[in-house]
């Protein structure tokens, strides 16, 4: 399954990624080489193998829901590119 | 005294402790050292101050008897660990300003026990790639140069500033991370030792995150006691970390220079690629003969599976990665670019603040994730996981640690592989593996090339083995007996 203009065009839409137009049939290509690649997996049979999700043989540690830290506003807004009276400021979301 | 730039993170601590100089002393060495150093842009930020202040304390400390493990040792760390208060990029526009306000586990910890912070070091963008040259702060060159050339060389990546400067003796010991082979790679790159622990010894709280389930932090340092010495202090069991594994850690130390007789070391016979240079093959057959002598008994094993580890990899890592790097949006921190509307702000904001390979990694792992191609892609990789995991269950049935190459070749030009992603993730074909399985991998020098560029050898332990890996690379080290270092052209031009 090859990745054309209009894959890229939506994977990077997806992605949150401004790709200018100019730049999809090269970025196309190389997806594809890659992907033609990674197409070699289909020669393993995996029927009826558990996919892997994780490799630490433990379950998820619990902890009391207790707050354990927090109330501190201004350490939380510290590297916001804009923030006013304790909030971050983004642009406009509603018209 | 020789120069204090010189010596190991042992020898150093054991300076320290009798009082032939002072932390002040061997940090201002280290810090004189990379200033003269800075034509190979190991450090993306220099801390002379901090340091400075960190050896003073650490001083003290010694002086009134209540010395750290590592107290009083300078040490670089990858600037993908969050530094209170100082400027942590991970390589990236989208962080160049970015200053965290807490401390990551893996260097708290190095802190409590004592070690110095000389600097942030240089790095692929985002610990994406093998050569160190999608870092927004340009490519790390090695210290190394083949003989009689002065074509400036790759030091690996992505954890390639850690092993210059490790390498060119700009720091005692770096930290580092591995997720498909950064550790290792550079480190066998760079003349040096780089151990990618068992996934869940060392916290991932506060290292900016690339693939959560594959990333893990280690050292990067001249010998494997150093490397023994600082894994020590680095891992741990952290609530912060839901994977971190709550086990005791080792006295790795122990484990350096205690014997291998009787052990088991696997070969595994998928590992003799197509097209690997005929002086790596050499020094595999070579360390197998060094183990050998040293009492081990050698194995021919079978990994089936081992070549489709790198394409289940660049589904994996990318997917992951996609997800991880979604939080860059501009809105809370990082890089913001303007747009007319919410939407365009996020995609100009992550147009402008992430490079080419990031961009590419978060395409496919978009791609692989979305619909009607994640059963396809995503879980079969999942499922080759599977059995890339299975492979090596096997094989600890008939050896107790694996013997292999580390990389498929010694260092290679700056730019020579810039153009095809596929020829760039190729580095990590005997590394890889490890990740996907979860499994300790070391990295040691064992030779130089026939153009005098350093060769490494990879063990891969079984899970939570490190210490049989420190014993093995022990005997190998003494055996090998690189003790050659890169000649100090980079001081010239300065």
């Amino acid at each position: 399954m090859a990745i054309d203009v209009a894959t890229v065009r939506k994977v990077a839409r997806l992605s949150r990624i401004a790709e200018p137009e100019e730049v999809l049939p090269a970025l196309a290509e190389q997806l594809n080489g890659i992907m033609q690649w990674i197409e070699q997996l289909a020669e393993v049979d995996t029927d009826g193998v558990e996919p892997l999700t994780s490799v630490v043989n433990q379950g998820l540690p619990l902890r009391e829901d207790v707050v354990t830290e927090g109330g501190d506003a201004s350490r939380v807004l510290a590297n916001a590119p804009k923030s006013v009276g304790g909030f971050f400021v983004v642009p406009k979301v509603v018209e | 005294m020789s120069n204090l730039t010189d010596l190991t993170l042992k020898a150093a601590l054991d300076g320290l402790t009798s009082k032939q100089f002072t932390s002040v002393e061997l940090t201002q060495a280290h810090l004189t050292a990379m200033e003269s150093a800075r034509a190979l842009n190991a450090y993306i930020a220099e801390t002379p101050e901090k340091a400075l202040q960190m050896a003073a304390a650490s001083d003290v400390r010694r002086a009134s008897g209540d010395a750290g493990p590592l107290d009083g040792a300078p040490l670089g760390i990858k600037d993908l660990f969050c530094t209170e208060g100082v400027g942590t990029t991970a390589g990236s526009k989208m962080l160049a300003n970015f200053k965290p306000t807490y401390e990551s586990t893996v260097t708290s910890q190095l802190w409590r026990d004592g070690a110095v912070m000389l600097g942030k070091l240089n790095l692929d963008e985002f610990a994406m790639g093998s050569s160190n040259e999608s870092s927004a702060s340009g490519p790390v060159i090695n210290p190394w140069r083949a003989i009689g050339s002065d074509r400036k060389l790759t030091p690996g990546g992505s954890s390639g500033g850690s092993a210059a400067a490790v390498a060119a003796g700009l720091c005692l010991g770096a930290t580092a991370t591995d997720t498909g082979g950064s550790i290792r790679q550079p480190a066998a790159f760079t003349g040096t030792v780089g151990i990618k622990p068992t996934y869940g010894r060392c916290s991932r709280w506060g290292i900016v995150a690339f693939a959560s389930s594959l990333d893990q932090a280690g050292p990067i340092t001249r010998t494997v006691e150093d490397a023994a010495l600082m894994l020590g202090s680095m891992a741990g069991h952290d609530p912060k970390d839901s994977t971190s594994l709550d086990l005791p850690v080792p006295d790795f130390s122990a484990f350096v220079g205690r014997s291998v007789k009787g052990l088991r070391i696997g070969v595994p016979k998928e590992y003799r690629v197509d097209g690997m240079p005929a002086e790596i093959e050499a020094l595999w057959t070579q360390g197998i003969a060094w183990l050998k002598a040293a009492g081990c008994e050698v194995v021919e094993i079978s990994l089936p599976n081992t070549k489709y580890a790198l394409p289940a990899y660049y589904i994996v890592a990318p997917a992951e990665a996609s997800s991880n790097l979604a939080r860059y949006d501009g809105m809370r921190f990082g890089l913001r670019a303007a747009g007319s509307n919410l939407t365009e702000t996020y995609e100009n904001t992550r147009a402008q603040g992430f490079g080419d390979e990031v961009k590419r990694r978060i395409l496919i792992g978009t791609y692989v994730l979305s619909h009607g191609y994640y059963d396809a892609y995503y879980i079969k990789a999942l499922k080759v996981r599977r059995c890339i995991s299975d492979d090596f269950d096997s094989a600890w049935t008939q050896c107790d640690a694996i013997l292999t190459p580390t990389a498929p070749s010694a260092a290679f030009a700056l730019g020579e592989n810039a153009s095809d992603p596929v020829a760039m993730y190729l580095n990590d074909v005997f590394t890889v593996t490890v990740n996907l399985a979860g499994l300790p991998g070391l990295s040691l020098p064992a030779g130089l090339s026939s153009e005098g560029l350093p060769l490494g050898l990879q063990l891969i332990g079984k899970p939570l083995d490190e210490g049989t890996l420190f014993s093995l690379a022990s005997v190998m080290e003494k055996a090998a007996d690189v003790s050659q270092r890169p000649q100090s052209w980079w001081r010239a031009s300065s």
